[in-house]
């Protein structure tokens, strides 16, 4: 299948993404600029994270209004998989393809560590790899990863089972504890109503080679493979 | 024409970072400081014309990109 990783000014995690996609997942992979507007026959997106535009203004709030994103916009829309990752994540909620907003972590400080997240659904494009409940040990590196929402928001999401991640502790327990920057609910990623855009906060590309002592994020991309296949992709 | 832009996150969404301002003017000794809120002000110079032109590129930047209407508000003044 093919792979279209987006590039804005400031992304840098852009690389990782291809290299994952491409030499461990064996799949065709590419760079997409952020000027662009064909996405070349994509058949998955990823916005990788970075620091698009500096940070500057809000998190993500510049690249929403790149002009790749009516084409992502668009391409969403007809059930192409999207998948922000960090600073990707943060771009998709800006343009509003996926619900609430990242703010400042709650202690005010940058993270950068390994968490653990619970997979709440395995029945999506980008989780089917997984076992039900599964623990994730991910790396997160964010100053803007506290999720929120308002608390009509928060019910929606729960009722159409949107959170696909939550931040939780090695046995799983999702409490105050385990959550690094505050998150409502302990949102690590969320999914779209149609199920067909995902954003999370770790970074699956960063953990998905033995070679780095972690293989747990390559679920995600096994995941989105499998499902193309499945599609015919 | 210009115009003054303040964002605010909206009532009800916590601000850490203008508690840790609070926190910090009360350990200066500020114990009269009952609350802090951090926002943006931005100032935007316009071309439009008329009052009316400037009132309409205001609120739609302001919607579309200097605020986050999921957590934020805004009010400008044109002048």
């Amino acid at each position: 299948m093919k792979f279209g990783i987006i590039v804005f000014p400031g992304s840098n995690c852009d690389h990782d993404c291809l290299h994952v996609v491409t030499k461990v997942m064996g799949q065709e992979g590419f760079f997409l600029w952020h000027k662009e507007k064909d996405l070349r026959g994509a058949d998955c997106l990823i916005l990788p994270g970075g620091f698009s535009y500096g940070d500057y203004l809000r998190s993500g709030a510049m690249a929403a209004c790149s002009p790749i994103m009516d084409s992502v916009k668009s391409f969403a829309a007809g059930g192409g998989l999207v998948a922000g990752i960090c600073n990707g994540f943060q771009i998709l909620q800006e343009a509003r393809l996926l619900p609430g907003a990242l703010m400042r972590n709650q202690t005010l400080k940058f993270i950068c560590k390994d968490i653990y997240m619970r997979v709440e659904r395995t029945d999506t494009p980008f989780t089917g790899a997984c076992r039900p409940g599964e623990i994730l040990k991910v790396p997160i590196a964010h100053m803007d990863g506290n999720f929120f929402t308002d608390k009509k928001q928060i019910e929606r999401l729960n009722e159409q089972r949107q959170i696909l991640f939550r931040y939780c502790d090695e046995g799983g327990r999702v409490d105050a504890d385990a959550n690094p920057n505050g998150s409502m609910e302990a949102v690590a990623g969320l999914i779209n109503e149609k199920g067909n855009v995902c954003g999370m906060m770790p970074h699956p590309e960063r953990c998905s080679e033995s070679l780095l002592r972690n293989r747990d994020g390559i679920k995600i991309f096994e995941s989105i493979v499998n499902w193309a296949a499945r599609k015919g992709a | 024409m210009q115009a003054k832009v303040y964002v605010t996150l909206k009532k009800g969404v916590h601000d850490p970072q203008g508690e840790a301002v609070r926190h910090t003017l009360a350990a200066m000794g500020h114990k009269d400081v009952a609350g802090v809120r951090v926002g943006k002000y931005i100032e935007v110079a316009l071309s439009d014309k008329t009052h009316e032109e400037a009132e309409a590129t205001m609120k739609e930047i302001c919607e579309k990109l200097l605020a986050n209407t999921v957590i934020e508000s805004y009010r400008y003044e044109i002048s």
